[in-house]
């Protein structure tokens, strides 16, 4: 594989330091910043009963009216969060047949 | 029933391969076998069948894609779900494997080219339920690693657990998604700024966490079958700065593996 | 090998051995509400699943599930088998079934009189079938396949449709029957979707139930539905499962249970689910009616007076 570098003092020093709990307690004091960045933890946040969807045996109440059309993002947070560059695109509405 | 009905013509015949291409098709009229009391075909009738799948499969996408749908605001994603689900509907009665492709579909459509993250904010999305759904097993204690002798560290070998997986993105999706599934606001956020995480499930709760670049080298050795020395060696190449201690830390608090031993090579074995 | 502590699932999945279903009111389990109910001081009498949702291979869903299975007896009720299918039934899928039947020993099993699966597709929806001798012969030989492999009788249950075939050449209720006949699967009773499609189609849910084998019956299903209008104007209700039980539908399930005597009896809400203490405030007035029924149904008197 690549070059040696990690010789097995150093191997030992670091698993050693993991199983102290030292670079646990360093991340969550805040005393190495850069790091706690790189390693944030349970950036999902709640996710208690969220099992994604469920399989229904009843129909339903809600109306979709099944237009065609594609509506625009405008509601969405997305609008302040584009990528600049050369990318082509629009946030006007378009309007795309569904296929046969 | 009058007798003259086993006489119908086929046309009356409404088969499922006829009912089905109904279903996701709204252009298409009602078929005139199928009837309402007063012996016609009812347009509204048969839409109930549509509306019921159609709200189904776009209501779970939402399920799947919650960040997705706080980014694009609801009206937009039901918009662009329901496309969706006409070109794909699920392959399989199990609705948490839904949503394949939503990533891809995505970012092939052309009036959110300028949001080319979102693939990769469905991709976390999927990969998290995914993670969600997978086998049990118990993680490696958090310290499996002191039975061994200081000098064999280097030669261990792990097993990866069943509900883990890496996911590298050249946009900042982590972050974007981390945001949109707190609904926090994204203020700071570099979107063009690349980011990977490691997602996994040490208790019945799914994690996400963030994680440098060597990091993901770090784990994707490990879980290649290399040894730990061997994975060190590969991330501290890739970043001089790799810290070895916080990456272990890390993997043993996330519960990525499930069990390691020592590589015996001349046994040819790596795991069991 | 080095392995942390067990895990809290046993690993041989040993539970009570017997699941019997008492004939009590049940709920249909929400992921949300297991907290709530295993701190509940009041015990429903069963809770009933979708088989899909317990198809994954791990994680909390089973946690869940495990727990109040180790609490409560539990019923699985399959939604994607697609036993109406013209196409044959999907082996996986079976197998599938199979599997969690067999880690929790439910003491029912069901399944739709629907399709839901073509060419591969799945809609997500209980989609009708015409009733004719070509169909009802497909449903008994996959019912037939189902309870082979499952080793156990399943029951079947009535839908709730918006249109009738034009090809049909028998009533619901006759189908039913001599489903239940040929095949030798149990029935489930749902009478909300009884009244949804007597209303949708215009035929006395009472007739319907005077017609329907209450001898094969064993679970009855109640839930709420919504209201809509036709192309005529004429009223269409919608089997929408998201609010509490109309008084029509348990006035019609006073009738049964009255014949019948007392029997499983689940409360559905599967949209807009509300706070678990709504659901079992439901669940409550279904039990308070089987509370009430007596001990000697007049259905035995029927039996016994049709053997003569």
């Amino acid at each position: 594989m690549s070059k040696k570098i990690v010789g097995a003092s150093a191997l030992a020093g670091a698993v050693a330091m993991a199983l102290s709990g030292a670079t646990l307690v360093a991340s969550t004091t805040g005393a190495s910043a850069a790091k706690e960045k790189c390693y944030g933890v349970s950036l999902a946040g709640k996710n208690d009963c969220a099992a994604g969807p469920g399989t229904s045996c009843a129909g339903t109440s809600t109306v979709d009216y099944q237009g065609n059309a594609w509506k625009s993002v405008e509601a969405g947070t997305c609008v302040s969060m584009a990528v600049p560059g050369d990318r082509k695109g629009s946030l006007e509405p378009l309007t795309r047949d569904l296929p046969a | 029933m009058p007798a003259r009905l086993s006489e119908l013509s086929d046309e009356y015949n409404v088969t499922q391969d006829t009912f089905s291409s109904l279903l996701l098709d709204p252009e298409i009229p009602c078929p005139k076998g199928l009837v309402s009391p007063s012996g016609k075909a009812d347009a509204k009738r048969f839409s109930v069948y549509r509306n019921n799948v159609v709200v189904g499969l776009t209501g779970a996408l939402a399920d799947i894609f919650p960040a997705i749908q706080r980014l694009l605001g609801e009206e937009a994603f039901m918009s662009l779900a329901r496309l969706f689900v006409a070109d794909n509907p699920p392959t399989s009665p199990l609705m948490f494997k839904y949503g394949a492709g939503f990533a891809e579909f995505l970012e092939a459509f052309e009036p959110l080219a300028n949001y080319p993250y979102l693939g990769d904010v469905a991709r976390i999305e999927r990969l998290w339920l995914d993670c969600f759904h997978e086998a049990d097993a118990p993680p490696l204690a958090l310290d499996a690693l002191a039975a061994f002798p200081p000098e064999n560290l280097g030669d261990i070998v792990f097993e990866k657990h069943p509900a883990v997986r890496l996911f590298s993105s050249q946009f900042a999706a982590v972050s974007i998604f981390s945001a949109n599934r707190q609904s926090a606001a994204m203020d700071g956020i570099d979107p063009a700024a690349g980011e990977d995480c490691l997602i996994s499930r040490p208790d019945a709760q799914v994690d996400v966490r963030q994680i440098p670049q060597a990091a993901t080298l770090f784990f994707q050795t490990l879980f290649d079958g290399h040894t730990l020395g061997e994975a060190a060696n590969a991330a501290s190449n890739l970043d001089a700065e790799f810290d070895i201690s916080m990456a272990i830390s890390t993997m043993l608090e996330a519960g990525i593996f499930s069990s390691c031993k020592i590589n015996n090579e001349d046994l040819g074995e790596t795991g069991q | 090998m080095l392995n942390a502590t067990p895990r809290p699932i046993p690993a041989d999945h040993e539970y009570l051995a017997e699941c019997s279903v008492p004939a009590r009111a049940g709920a249909g389990l929400k992921g949300q509400h297991v907290d709530d109910i295993l701190s509940d001081e009041y015990k429903m009498g069963f809770f009933e699943v979708h088989a899909e949702n317990y198809m994954g291979e791990g994680g909390l869903p089973h946690q869940a599930l495990t727990e109040i299975r180790n609490n409560f007896p539990i019923t699985v009720h399959g939604v994607g088998l697609s036993i109406g299918s013209e196409k044959g039934l999907d082996k996986d899928h079976i197998e599938r079934l199979a599997k969690v039947v067999d880690r929790y020993q439910p003491g029912i099993v069901s399944e739709h009189l629907a399709w839901s699966t073509h060419d591969n597709h799945y809609y997500n929806d209980l989609l009708p079938v015409p009733y004719d001798q070509a169909t009802l012969d497909r449903v008994v030989s996959h019912i037939g396949q189902v309870q082979d492999r499952l080793k156990r009788p399943i029951l079947l249950e009535n839908p709730s449709t918006y249109v009738a075939f034009e090809q049909s050449t028998m009533s619901e209720t006759d189908f039913i029957t001599e489903i239940a006949r040929r095949a030798g699967c149990g029935l489930l009773l749902d009478i909300n979707n009884v009244f949804v499609s007597a209303t949708n189609h215009k035929y006395s849910p009472e007739k319907y139930l005077s017609e329907f084998p209450l001898g094969h019956v064993g679970e009855i299903h109640l839930a709420g539905h919504a209201e809509d209008k036709d192309d005529d104007g004429e009223t269409l209700l919608i089997d929408a499962h998201d609010r509490p039980v109309a008084d029509e539908v348990w006035k019609l399930y006073k009738d049964v249970v009255t014949q019948m005597g007392p029997i499983p009896t689940l409360i559905e809400w599967d949209n807009d689910v509300p706070e678990w203490r709504i659901l079992r405030r439901e669940a409550k007035i279904a039990e308070a009616i089987l509370d009430a029924v007596p001990e000697h149904p007049l259905l035995g008197e029927r039996h016994a007076s049709a053997a003569e």
